[in-house]
């Protein structure tokens, strides 16, 4: 630990000054719904128990889905899901050096922000 | 090279490699499950045990099992070496960042536990 701090390397980390590029903002995006679906999880697992575990369970679990607060963090949930989904194809598609300009990424990180958008849209719609 | 104790991993090729893998099962397994959420519009409790208490989706439901913990895991692991540093929190940033990291195993060890239990009790 000692050793690597020792290094002289120009320390620069304020993350307000510099513009943020969309690819930037892409990127942390993907890091923050990655953080709160390992808690939103947690939510998932306990719908997919309710549901699984008896007739009179599944029949909660869908009364719980019926109020507009639990619906709307589970629409939440999948849509924080759905980006970091879409935000990962695009990862793994630049790790093969495709589209891996500064041009290319800043189109994809819209790309992926436009589709990750509709794509959640289109699950709100599906279950409310 | 491993300098700091809460490395924690033998290599970040390795690493590199499971975080894609274990993305790639849980993007097939996200799909499959979507597909029969929309071919069973009218879902009941029997059709929900059938489908996830067959033989092939047991399997693949622990798979995922898993692929998310390994995922998880790597994915948590990174935001803590990159946030939870000395630079922010002082001296005793590696002592920070092993309980961070022990609460992140614990949580872990929790969600594979209880998925499994609850697969395998269909």
């Amino acid at each position: 630990m000692q050793n690597a701090a020792k290094k002289e390397r120009p320390v620069y980390l304020s993350l307000t000054d510099p513009a943020w590029p969309v690819t930037a903002i892409a990127s942390i995006v993907h890091r923050v719904t990655g953080v709160i679906l390992f808690v939103g999880l947690a939510y998932l697992l306990w719908l997919l128990n309710l549901a699984l575990s008896s007739p009179a369970g599944f029949a909660q679990a869908q009364q719980t889905l019926a109020m507009p607060l639990p619906k709307l963090a589970l629409i939440g949930v999948l849509g924080l899901l759905i980006y970091h989904l879409v935000a990962g194809i695009k990862h793994m598609v630049m790790d093969f050096h495709i589209g891996d300009t500064f041009e290319a990424a800043s189109s994809a990180a819209y790309v992926v922000f436009g589709i990750s958008i509709v794509l959640t849209a289109l699950v709100g719609v599906w279950l409310w | 090279m491993v300098k700091n104790v809460t490395s924690l991993s033998r290599s970040g090729l390795s690493d590199f490699v499971l975080q894609r893998a274990s993305a790639a099962i849980m993007a097939l397994y996200t799909l499959c499950v979507l597909g029969f959420f929309l071919a069973n519009p009218e879902l009941t409790h029997a059709k929900l045990v059938g489908y996830f208490g067959s033989a092939p989706m047991l399997a693949f439901s622990t798979l995922l099992v898993l692929a998310t913990a390994a995922h998880a895991w790597i994915g948590m692991w990174t935001v803590g070496t990159d946030y939870i540093q000395a630079h922010y929190f002082g001296a005793h940033a590696t002592s920070f960042r092993l309980l961070y990291q022990a609460g992140c195993v614990a949580v872990i060890f929790l969600y594979v536990v209880w998925a499994l239990q609850l697969f395998w009790s269909l």
